[in-house]
């Protein structure tokens, strides 16, 4: 593929090698090519971390669809980042029976203890984002949050700190 | 048992027996416990044989709306002219609930086995379990106990898939799910057609949440009159149910209790009651789309379907909200709202406007900035968005807000009336 002129780079296709083998096996579990859309989404924002409009033309490409109708997909569903985010992305469940228990001190002290100062901003060295998101389904454990693939129960303004160390230093 | 705590000896373990017990989750250690011995059973039994116990055990689906599981699985053609699916949906978003959470954690198998003598009793060759996206430990779980089943070769030629949902407490809704199923966006279709006619791929389909599943295998190894037995009062609930049980409670968890059991000795005897020094004011039963029950009805509400519709309210997905005197009710209910208006598919006018208005309405008169006529406003409102939309719910959003408004009229004054301090900004 020869270079876009206003592309600052060649673009790296995600459905290669392995990834493409995953998405060949997920294509069999379905009569038509439409249904693996959600979890080739999920690849794309595996490898990628966000998924680019130049993605969405590459999953319509490959399973035979348009771009806009990937993209009319892609933006129903919450979890699906349209922009890059932090290394790290935290989702707190703020929904009723978790703020009965407190969670906006929950998300109050991971804004002071990330450099994300806002809901949704990302901390300039790109560390950081920190989101509230509605009932995680945990509503006995609050209150959970959600760090990027790890699902962590009963946190307190008091845990956060040591939390976040954690996740700052890379360890899980 | 009432996990995350010890079981408690009012409750009634069935479904949570082995929850807590990090060996059950193995497919050795389920079939050590007496696992897959009702799969083996259905596979000697007919379909139509199987579709007669469940209906005589009385089991009624646990995902909210209450169906009867037996009779929804008799609506799939008997005579099998295209492939059938089923769909498992293990979407639970609804706040409140965290009961399918667990099931899935802690005994994988127990939803395998229910998903496999339910494909074979609607002669499904597909299934897919639908798990919400952040569940992600849920789905690891169920991941690993699939490549197990398939490994010991028990599940034969059924071909069951795990589906990762992606943000998006509609796809919960058994037509929104069907169509995330087949990579579109989750809007609830119109029925009819229903599902067993036209689910999933246009092909006839049942769906059943991960509750209901599970509780099949008990009902198969043991009998349907012994299911049918478990019943403390009207006898069209039967069995058993996990309640979860959360907000102002000192311990909140899953218990698991029989049909009938009255909702004042789950949240005092089992939860544990409301904090220390605190009172308890208010209790939604069943998920957040069910009518809000004052002190008095929830003291004396038994809680199955029949019980909680005497109170006003329903049993839904069996979710428990417990408020104490210090909550801010016209906050809570405002949260509530907020939420619907999020998740709103977007479809339906009266739901679109209608989550987003109440929302409004209900921020303005928590900044202070209430009008006199808001309340029947919202009362107007919530009219409009009752039984006129193509899911419910819009209804789900009006729940909370008519009845809130009704019992507790006289925090929403204190806000209009200026006599409590705003606690959102204008
Ligand atoms: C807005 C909405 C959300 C729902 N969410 C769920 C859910 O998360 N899990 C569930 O099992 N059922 C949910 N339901 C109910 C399903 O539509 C359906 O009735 C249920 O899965 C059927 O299974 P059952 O008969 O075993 O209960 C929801 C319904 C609506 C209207
Ligand atoms: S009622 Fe609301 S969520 Fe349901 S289909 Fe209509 S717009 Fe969508
Ligand atoms: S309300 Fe927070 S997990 Fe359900």
């Amino acid at each position: 593929m020869s270079a876009h002129p206003t592309a600052a780079r060649e673009y790296q296709p995600v459905f290669l090698g392995k990834t493409r083998e995953q998405l060949d096996t997920i294509l069999k579990r379905y009569p038509n090519k439409q249904a693996a859309l959600l979890p080739a989404l999920w690849l794309v924002q595996e490898a990628r971390g966000w998924i680019s409009d130049r993605n969405m033309a590459e999953v319509a490409e490959v399973l035979a669809l348009t771009p806009a109708y990937v993209k009319g997909v892609v933006t129903f569903y919450t979890m699906y980042h349209q922009h890059p985010v932090g290394r790290n992305f935290v989702q707190v469940c703020t929904t009723s029976p978790c703020n009965l228990c407190g969670a906006e001190g929950v998300v109050k002290a991971f804004l002071e203890h990330t450099s994300a100062r806002d809901l949704g901003a990302t901390s300039p060295d790109g560390s950081w984002t920190v989101i509230e998101v509605e009932c995680l389904g945990a509503c006995g454990f609050a209150t959970p949050v959600l760090i990027n693939d790890d699902f962590i129960e009963s946190v307190t303004p008091e845990k956060v700190p040591e939390l976040v160390r954690k996740y700052r230093e890379g360890r899980r | 048992m009432g996990y995350p705590h010890k079981p408690h000896p009012k409750e009634t373990a069935v479904l949570s027996k082995h929850f807590g017990d990090a060996e059950a989750r193995s497919y050795k250690g389920w079939v050590k416990r007496g696992g897959y011995e009702a799969w083996k059973q259905a596979q000697a039994m007919t379909p139509a044989a199987i579709i007669e116990e469940l209906k005589n055990s009385g089991l009624r689906g646990r995902g909210g709306a209450g169906f009867p599981t037996g009779l929804k699985w008799s609506f799939m053609p008997k005579e099998k002219k295209k492939p059938h699916y089923l769909c498992v949906n293990a979407d639970e978003s609804e706040p409140g609930t965290f009961k399918d959470r667990e099931i899935m954690r802690w005994t994988p198998h127990q939803l395998l086995e229910g998903t496999a003598i339910a494909m074979r009793a609607i002669q499904a060759e597909v299934g897919y379990i639908y798990v919400r996206g952040e569940f992600t430990e849920p789905f690891a779980i169920m991941a690993q106990a699939l490549d197990e089943a398939y490994k010991a070769g028990i599940l034969g030629d059924l071909k069951i898939y795990l589906v990762r949902g992606a943000g998006a407490y509609i796809c919960g809704e058994e037509t929104a799910l069907m169509n995330s199923i087949e990579g579109k966006r989750g809007n609830p279709r119109i029925k009819p057609p229903f599902p067993a006619a036209a689910g999933v791929f246009g092909l006839p389909t049942t769906i059943n949440n991960v509750e209901t599943l599970a509780a099949v295998p008990h009902i198969l190894k043991n009998g349907a009159a012994w299911y049918k037995a478990m019943c403390l009062s009207n006898p069209k609930s039967t069995g058993t149910k996990l309640f979860s049980v959360c907000g102002q409670v000192q311990k909140p968890g899953n218990y698991e209790v029989t049909m009938g059991f009255p909702l004042k000795d789950l949240i005092y005897g089992m939860a544990g009651g409301v904090p220390r020094g605190r009172t308890l004011k208010a209790c939604i039963p069943g998920g957040s789309s069910v009518p809000i029950l004052n002190r008095e009805e929830t003291e004396s509400c038994l809680l199955d379907y029949e019980g909680c519709v005497e109170k006003g309210t329903m049993l839904g997905s069996g979710g428990v909200i417990v408020f104490d005197d210090s909550a801010d009710m016209v906050y809570q209910i405002m949260r509530l709202a907020r939420f619907y208006a999020h998740e709103s598919c977007a479809q339906c006018t009266q739901c679109r406007e209608g989550t987003a208005w109440t929302t409004k309405i209900l921020q303005r008169i928590l900044a202070g900035q209430g009008k006199s006529t808001d309340l029947d406003l919202l009362l107007d409102l919530s009219e409009n968005m009752t039984g006129k939309t193509i899911c419910v719910l819009s209804d789900s959003c009006a729940a909370p807000v008519v009845s809130g408004i009704k019992k507790f009229r006289g925090e929403f004054e204190e806000y209009l009336a200026g006599r409590r301090r705003p606690v959102v900004a204008a």
